[in-house]
């Protein structure tokens, strides 16, 4: 399905565009050339030869050394509405992902109260209608409450058009419940995404366990916390035929089990944040809450590289922010008494253009694949530029350099895990489901002149 | 040195500084008079979120030998019981234009965000279960004194070293001053991954006679509801210091509170190899050493005293 077939966007005009001589790279669509991109009717019109699209009435834009990619999908974000609109909101949250090149995201349900029910889902839906920049979907808790105890009323939330489930925030810990959950799905579909995490073994931490908490005191998260619970919703998937979304993996086993269980033909796909591909909790040696306390936690280098391998065999299918925005008074105490979580979706392209693909670790069109891959696992068409597509696009310098923070934020948080740092690769302008939903203020005025 | 909030920030040649700076104490405090004027007029705030009998004594204590006016703030009783923020309540008592402040609190890296908040010097006087630099320092003392240098010493942590502050503190001080090393204790209580801070991991006492030195850490009673060991009777049979298991040539050390018949037998706490009473004498002069290596050392200023030659003589004229 299209986008905007199950995500809600703010109603607004088409797009007419000419993004001329651009340098256009679609790897899944078999696309890296130099066209003229038109953009018309909410659609990717034509793909034309450099210097030889027809204006037509459509504003041009000089895109000569800039690259056009598929916009990206983000499946994983904290849009902290309702309950907690002093952190984000609608409004606020999908212009930040406009501003890091997203069309698309979904929004999580850990809110106050939980998204459980039909009438949460359709009054967000109407709020995103409303004031979405970017088409968003809204997920719908497994449980009711969140309170890991007995499943929502999956059927209807999935009529109101809760595109999937998740507890994120917390673990489905009891099995039977996740077992049925998963039975459940078969008849009212939609992806079953999971924060994948043993209290029992988590504890009191509040950061990977290895050398580098055992030098600061501070209580360790182990990876088998993660990578057990992982094992286990592979199994019950597997036995139930059932599907499931695999969050924010940190750890090099659950790399492993994930893989594992795709060989065996378990219907199961996964994600990684751009801060857990970036950051090892060397990081978190300053104690800066701010940048370095997340759950999952940042992991050692080992955990990393699997990741970053997961990425290229395409164990993880694609990158989510797992943009989690929080005030400063959440952040200005000490690391254990924190807040969990960073914002992302302005910087997570940078970010790793910066740091895997200059460095040489990754290939950009691998990159660019998985920025996008977040759609497919929620039964959404991936973006692409091929001719007569849904317009979604992403305009990017990628020798631009900017630092991080330094003319604010879109979202209405600053706890940037890259706050400060000097990122090289630009978002310049965002077409969204056929709409511009984001344009950075320096390159429209150039376009104006 | 700005503050003093963790062991790890220390060169040897800084905690050897200190340590000289503390003999120089230790010599007012056999004078009748027992205080001199190096900060008279400046203001040490004590602040403690945790409660403490001998940090929280001994650095107010040395704060008033040194003459400086000394504002203790207790978490209970305070604005903090009322929901003010470390940050807010450090604003508020930086009003007061401290030259420093002490602080406990029970979470790590609270020190270090607290010198980020003021133009005060900042002590950790313990962050969670992170450092406790004064007590290491205070420790690597009592023993130079006794041994005269730590190099090449083997020295034996024994105990919860998992939410021991000191075990971290005091493992880095006495390796940094060139003693070998081992953490033992039961695995539930051993972090895993401490033995990249430089020291060795034993599980059982096999091993402790090698030990020229003994340091006993707290065994917190909790410990045994959340089960990381099944009984404090267990517990005390597997890792109990008594006079069995110390040989007579041994040191003993214990950063205090001891609970006798579980990490300590009591005979093993009242024989002569103990140190523990000099550890707490030893507390007050490092602690002066401290304030005074903070605000008055970096000054440079040599206070006119009754030097003994070469000897760094803070001391003022008593006051």
């Amino acid at each position: 399905m299209s986008l905007t077939d199950l995500l809600d966007v703010r109603a607004g005009e088409n797009a007419h565009l000419v993004l001329r001589h651009a340098t256009v790279l679609d790897p899944v669509a078999g696309i890296d050339a130099v066209h003229d991109v038109v953009v018309r009717d909410g659609e990717i019109a034509a793909l034309a030869s450099p210097g030889e699209a027809d204006a037509d009435g459509a504003e041009v834009v000089e895109a000569e050394g800039l690259h056009a990619f598929p916009a990206f999908f983000d499946p994983h974000v904290h849009l902290r509405t309702p309950g907690h609109e002093h952190k984000e909101d609608v409004e606020t949250g999908t212009r930040a992902a406009a501003a890091g090149g997203y069309c698309g995201i979904l929004a999580m349900a850990n809110t106050q109260p939980p998204v459980s029910t039909a009438a949460d889902v359709s009054s967000l839906r109407e709020q995103a209608r409303a004031g979405a920049s970017v088409p968003v979907g809204f997920l719908a808790t497994v449980s009711k409450a969140m309170a890991g105890a007995e499943l929502t009323e999956m059927v209807e939330l999935r009529e109101a058009g809760a595109v999937g489930f998740s507890d994120d925030g917390l673990p489905i810990t009891d099995a039977g419940l996740m077992r049925r959950a998963l039975q459940y799905q078969h008849l009212c579909g939609g992806n079953i995404a999971l924060h994948e995490e043993d209290p029992a073994l988590s504890r009191e931490g509040a950061m990977h366990e290895g050398p580098v908490s055992a030098a600061l005191g501070i209580g360790g998260i182990p990876s088998v916390s993660e990578s057990t619970m992982v094992a286990r919703d592979a199994a019950l998937a597997g036995y139930e035929r059932a599907r499931i979304h695999v969050q924010h993996l940190s750890a090099a086993e659950s790399v492993e089990v994930v893989r594992a269980a795709k060989a065996a033909g378990v219907q199961i796909s996964a994600e990684a944040s751009p801060h857990h591909l970036c950051l090892t909790d060397e990081a978190v040696r300053g104690l800066d809450p701010h940048r370095a306390k997340m759950n999952p936690p940042l992991r050692e280098e080992r955990d990393r590289q699997a990741l970053i391998e997961g990425l290229r065999d395409g164990t993880i299918e694609c990158v989510a922010t797992d943009h989690a925005p929080h005030q400063p008074e959440e952040k200005d105490v000490p690391f254990e008494q924190a807040a969990m979580g960073v914002t992302g979706l302005e910087t997570a392209f940078a970010a790793l253009h910066t740091e895997l693909v200059l460095s040489g670790v990754i290939d950009l069109s691998l990159l660019v694949e998985r920025m996008a891959g977040g759609a497919e696992p929620f039964d959404l068409d991936r973006p692409t530029l091929a001719p007569g597509s849904e317009a979604n696009v992403v305009l990017c310098d990628l020798g631009a350099e900017w630092t991080v923070g330094e003319d604010g934020y879109e979202s209405r948080s600053a706890n940037s895990w890259c706050a400060g740092q000097t990122l090289t690769g630009r978002i310049l302008m965002t077409v969204a489901a056929g709409q511009v939903a984001f344009r950075l203020r320096s390159f429209s005025l150039g376009v104006a002149a | 040195m700005k503050h003093l909030l963790s062991i790890e920030q220390l060169s040897r040649a800084e905690i050897e500084s200190i340590l000289d700076r503390a003999e120089s104490f230790a010599e007012v405090g056999r004078r009748d008079i027992k205080k001199v004027p190096t900060l008279r007029g400046r203001t040490v705030v004590s602040l403690f979120y945790e409660s403490s009998t001998r940090t929280s004594s001994s650095f107010d204590l040395a704060a008033k030998r040194l003459s400086a006016d000394l504002v203790s703030v207790k978490a209970a009783g305070s604005s903090v019981e009322k929901g003010e923020s470390l940050k807010d309540t450090v604003a508020t008592l930086s009003a007061y234009d401290p030259a420093a402040i002490v602080i406990r609190h029970p979470y790590a890296g609270a020190a270090q965000m607290v010198a980020g908040w003021t133009t005060a010097a900042v002590v950790n006087a313990g962050d969670g279960k992170h450092e406790h630099p004064s007590q290491a320092l205070l420790d690597v003392y009592t023993l130079r004194r006794r041994l005269g240098s730590l190099e090449g010493t083997r020295i034996w942590i024994v105990g919860d070293v998992l939410h021991s502050r000191v075990a971290r503190s005091n493992l880095i001080a006495f390796a940094r001053m060139g003693a070998e090393v081992t953490v033992c204790g039961p695995p539930t209580l051993i972090p895993r991954g401490i033995e990249a801070l430089g020291c060795g991991v034993s599980y059982s006492l096999d091993g402790i006679e090698e030990a020229e030195v003994v340091y006993a850490l707290r065994m917190q009673k909790e410990r045994m509801s959340e089960s990381f060991v099944p009984s404090l009777r267990e517990y005390a049979a597997n890792y109990q210091i008594d006079s069995r298991r110390l040989n007579p040539r041994q040191l003993l050390m214990h950063p205090g509170p001891v609970n006798r018949g579980v990490e300590l037998s009591g005979e093993a706490i009242d024989s002569p190899q103990s140190l523990i009473a000099e550890q707490v004498a030893a507390g007050l002069v490092v602690r002066m050493a401290i304030l005074y290596e903070l605000l008055a050392g970096s000054e440079g200023q040599a206070p006119a005293g009754d030097g003994e030659g070469s000897k760094p003589t803070p001391i003022g004229t008593p006051a």
